[in-house]
């Protein structure tokens, strides 16, 4: 309890406001968490749960029209929300990096992979184009590229998806961040690719004592990559734990649905537990609990009043009136 | 009993036209000699990474293409002789569903016709019957009527999909191929429609055609599991012995890439090296021999060829003395 | 009695459903392109004179507002003596059926074209493009006057001959657009369906590229009235004695230097503003035509 988290998120509320000002989307509503050096926090969440928003929230990258209303950000105990903008941009890429999900949009087609991977060492430390090069070598070592001497010199259309990724992981790690924020990584990898890059991924992350978060809507990426996991649902996070205890005892209808709604190798037979009905719009969330209209084991009040945060286990917090 | 739709030594190139002025005229081999089995009322599923031929041998089952050489029959019935009528039959027993629900619901066409298309293109209905048709198909999908009236953009990605099923299904059809069905929508949606899909091939008798790269996915939907790599089959057998016994060591690999289900649900860490070479120019011998992580001496010069090992069919070589010594056994 | 309730309801109902199907329609264009189109349709009541037969006598008075002009002539009188909103009012007749019609001729040649090279492929794509190819390294305004040299000069035979020039802008623009079209997985379904390709063509493939057309078509308008002006300018557009813009366009440009302003810019304007409202009804039929963006 010594030792501050290295990153401590309180109440954090970000809103779409349309052009009109007509239209309030509540993308992420009153979401807390904490994350110590190191760890890795999978936060999953299916289309509109908000879990992109409260991603580019914490690194202030927010589209026109998104607000963040309420709530603190504290990296490394400074509040992010109250830097200004020219200080944000040293923090962004040098203590806190990101990848997104499509590599080809992440990287510009006009430059080799040498400048590129070289570009957040002279714009954040004042490498020489000579030295940067060099260190971009030394990184697509890292990522295990084989034959970087060569590679530096490609243009990223010379490369493959797996590849491709594999610069966006070296450029996120190129100035020795504290914190990676990776946004569905892997969604556009094939499988085997896929799992190339993960085990990359984790392998970089005790090298560097890396702190991950992990946004993704596939709970097998949080099983096979996580300590702790937070579920976002309508916005909020319905549940967060340990990944252990979240997967063994889940205590939120939805986490508990959406675990087993995956088919497991090796049962072939028998039907799914599907979730029933669409997840909601975020423009137009159900009164109450947000999850109630597919909730299977709903009560009357979760029509009406939304449940509060419940500690359920060492940890593990759930929102559900079940607990409540 | 005749199989539904059978695959014999199908093969698909597709030429690339060189440079400038010409030049050496490329082929990619998208699909080499690949043959499989579809049973009435059952599920083959195929599975495999980008580049394998699957949407290609999807194509070929559609006719959308025409396979280079081999030959698939449909009830007997070889698909390259069919005459128009023999066409329009075929055309009415086979039906498609395809990944992403937003690209294929034309977005200028209403619901209902959309799911109509299909019907008044092969069958002359009068609009009372049409309507309940329509009605009947909704229904089974689980949609309310008044979904007809409305554009597929006032739908969410499952709605869609539920769609394009149900515009499937119209024709009353026999086949029924699943390209990705559930990889573009949520998570929660996905159990959803694999379950609908599995009701009706249970209600009305459908065979599928379940292409995807989701192991698990396949692997609970199909009873007769494909996996292919770089256009060719390298192991197939009955669902169950597949999954959960695999042989080949590429499909070792994609059992062990397939994320788990549970953080203490511990496998073999296969990971393999590089990427997937180009079907421009694939390896020669194993294609697979490449990335293997059992990778022989002959592997990168002979060819292995699909051979019965413990239940199911498996080429590659490490099979070999097993195969051998099985053939060689009666005798001495 | 209760019968003619009813059918008064009805009409009020089909009033309003058609009322709601223009909504938003853009008030601009709309008064614009009626009020010309009123002119065109009526000219022959409304022009204070005869637009082709003017008075020597009368030569180059101006707008009746600057010094010199009257009320005899509200917009004043060209080099011969005729008056000018006369002409201007017979002009829209003539302007507007040119253009019109010559956009509409070239859209439905072009599409058409286009489809079917982009859809069908093969050697029906290879004629076709070829032929649009050699079309359009001709120069537009060269190859009109070649027809127009051949066929001779009149309203009806400009028509065609914009038509025969334009249509392979529509039919370049088409065909790349159903290229991209027809990789659709609803066109690939539409085939598993059994549909022919002529219905795949109707039903999936026009719809979806009539929005290119349509843009195409208003963007068109300008270029076809311009270039209208230009043959006639060159003596082989509609023949001089009849009053269209660019005729009067061509005709005032002489008097320019001598301070003659309203010859030029009179028809000038009104050439601008039929293509503005075009183009501003255009991007509002894009709109309404397209269910999704329909709903925002």
């Amino acid at each position: 309890m010594s030792d501050t988290p290295l990153l401590d998120v309180r109440g954090l509320t970000t809103h779409y406001v349309s052009a009109r000002g007509t239209r309030v989307t509540r993308a992420v509503e009153d979401v807390s968490f904490t994350l110590r050096d190191g760890e890795t926090l999978g936060i999953v969440g299916e289309s509109g749960s908000g879990k992109t928003t409260l991603a580019l929230s914490l690194l202030r990258l927010l589209p026109p029209g998104a607000r963040i209303i309420a709530g603190a950000i504290r990296f490394e105990g400074e509040d992010l929300l109250a830097k200004r903008e020219s200080e944000m941009r040293h923090i962004r890429g040098k203590r806190i990096a990101m990848i997104l999900q499509d590599p080809m949009a992440s990287l510009n087609p006009l430059f080799t992979i040498g400048d590129q991977v070289g570009e957040p060492l002279r714009v954040h430390e004042g490498a020489s184009r000579r030295g940067a090069w060099e260190r971009a070598r030394e990184l697509l070592g890292a990522v295990r590229i084989s034959a970087p001497n060569a590679r530096v010199r490609n243009y990223p259309h010379e490369l493959s998806g797996g590849m491709r990724q594999r610069i966006v992981g070296a450029i996120a790690i190129s100035c020795g961040p504290r914190l990676l924020i990776a946004d569905e990584p892997t969604t556009s990898l094939d499988v085997t690719i896929q799992a190339q890059y993960l085990s990359l991924l984790r392998e970089l992350q005790r090298a560097q004592g890396l702190a991950l978060i992990f946004i993704t809507h596939n709970l097998g990426i949080v099983a096979r990559m996580c300590d702790k996991v937070a579920v976002m649902y309508g916005g909020r996070i319905v549940e967060s734990g340990p990944v252990r205890r979240i997967f063994g005892a889940p205590a939120h209808p939805y986490t508990r649905a959406l675990i087993e709604s995956i088919p497991k190798l090796g049962d072939s037979n028998g039907r799914l537990t599907a979730i029933e009905g669409q997840p909601p719009d975020p423009a137009a969330l159900p009164e109450g609990c947000a999850f109630h209209p597919r909730c299977p084991v709903r009560l009357e009040k979760c029509a009406t009043e939304r449940p509060r945060d419940s500690v359920v286990g060492d940890e593990h917090r759930t929102a559900c009136w079940l607990h409540g | 009993m005749t199989p539904l739709l059978e695959a014999r030594g199908v093969v698909k190139h597709f030429p690339v036209r060189g440079g400038l002025f010409g030049g050496p005229r490329k082929v990619v081999r998208a699909v080499e000699d690949v043959s499989f089995v579809i049973e009435p009322g059952a599920t083959l599923g195929l599975v495999g990474e980008s580049g394998c031929g699957k949407t290609t041998t999807a194509k070929l089952v559609l006719l959308l293409e025409r396979p280079t050489a081999g030959e698939i029959r449909f009830d007997g019935e070889s698909l390259a002789t069919l005459d128009a009528e023999g066409l329009r039959r075929y055309r009415h027993s086979v039906q498609a569903v395809f990944q992403d629900p937003y690209a294929s619901l034309n977005p200028r066409m209403r619901v209902d016709s959309i799911i109509a298309e299909p019907l008044v293109t092969n069958e002359r209905l009068a609009a009372v019957e049409l309507g309940e048709r329509l009605r009947k198909v909704l229904d089974l999908v689980g949609l309310p009527a008044r979904a007809a009236k409305l554009f597929p953009h006032e739908f969410s990605g499952g709605q869609r999909q539920r769609i394009a099923i149900a515009r499937a299904l119209t024709l009353s059809p026999r086949l029924i191929v699943l390209d990705e069905p559930v990889s573009a929508l949520d998570v929660s949606i996905r159990a959803q429609i694999l379950n609908l899909l599995r009701d009706l091939q249970r209600e009305l008798g459908l065979a599928y055609l379940f292409i995807a790269h989701d192991l698990a996915a396949v692997a609970h939907m199909s009873h007769v599991i494909a996996v292919m790599y770089l256009g060719r089959v390298v192991e197939t057998g009955a669902a169950r012995i597949v999954a959960t016994q695999p042989r080949h060591p590429y499909t070792k690999a994609l059992f062990a890439a397939a994320l788990p289900s549970h953080p203490d649900d511990s496998r073999d860490d296969v990971v393999l090296a590089g990427d997937v070479p180009s079907p421009l120019d694939p390896p020669s011998g194993c294609r697979f021999h490449t990335r293997c992580p059992q990778v022989m001496p002959r592997c990168s010069t002979d060819e292995p060829k699909l051979a019965t090992v413990d239940g199911r069919e498996v080429a590659c070589h490490l099979y070999d003395s097993a195969e051998i010594a099985r053939a060689a056994a009666p005798r001495g | 009695m209760n019968g003619s309730r009813a059918a008064a309801l009805t009409v009020a109902w089909r009033l309003a459903s058609f009322r709601s199907r223009l909504e938003g329609l853009p008030a601009f264009p709309i008064v614009i392109l009626g009020t010309l189109a009123l002119l065109a349709i009526f000219a022959d009541f409304i022009a204070p004179h005869d637009p082709q037969v003017g008075l020597l006598g009368e030569r180059f008075r101006p707008p009746a507002w600057q010094a010199g002009g009257s009320t005899a002539h509200l917009l004043g009188t060209d080099h011969v003596g005729r008056d000018v909103l006369s002409r201007l009012i017979f002009g829209a007749r003539i302007s507007m059926t040119v253009g019109f019609t010559a956009v509409i001729f070239a859209g439905v040649v072009g599409t058409t074209l286009g489809i079917l090279a982009g859809y069908l492929g093969g050697w029906v794509d290879q004629v076709i493009m070829r032929v649009t190819d050699a079309w359009l390294a001709l120069p537009a305004l060269t190859f009109a006057i070649f027809l127009a040299a051949i066929v001779g000069p009149s309203a009806s035979n400009i028509v065609i001959i914009m038509a025969l020039v334009y249509w392979t802008r529509y039919a370049r623009v088409v065909r790349g657009e159903v290229l991209s079209l027809k990789e659709r997985d609803y066109v690939r379904l539409a085939i598993v369906a059994g549909c022919s390709k002529r219905t795949i063509m109707k039903r999936h493939i026009l719809p979806n590229v009539v929005n290119s057309s349509i843009v195409l078509a208003t963007l068109m308008l300008g270029v076809v009235i311009v270039t209208e002006a230009a043959l006639s300018f060159l003596g082989v557009g509609v023949p001089p004695p009849q009053p269209a813009w660019g005729l009067m366009l061509a005709d005032g440009k002489k008097g320019l230097m001598a301070g003659y302003w309203w010859l030029t810019v009179l028809p000038g304007l009104c050439i601008m503003l039929m293509v503005l409202s075009a183009n501003l009804l255009g991007d509002w039929l894009r709109v309404k035509l397209d269910p999704q963006l329909r709903q925002l």
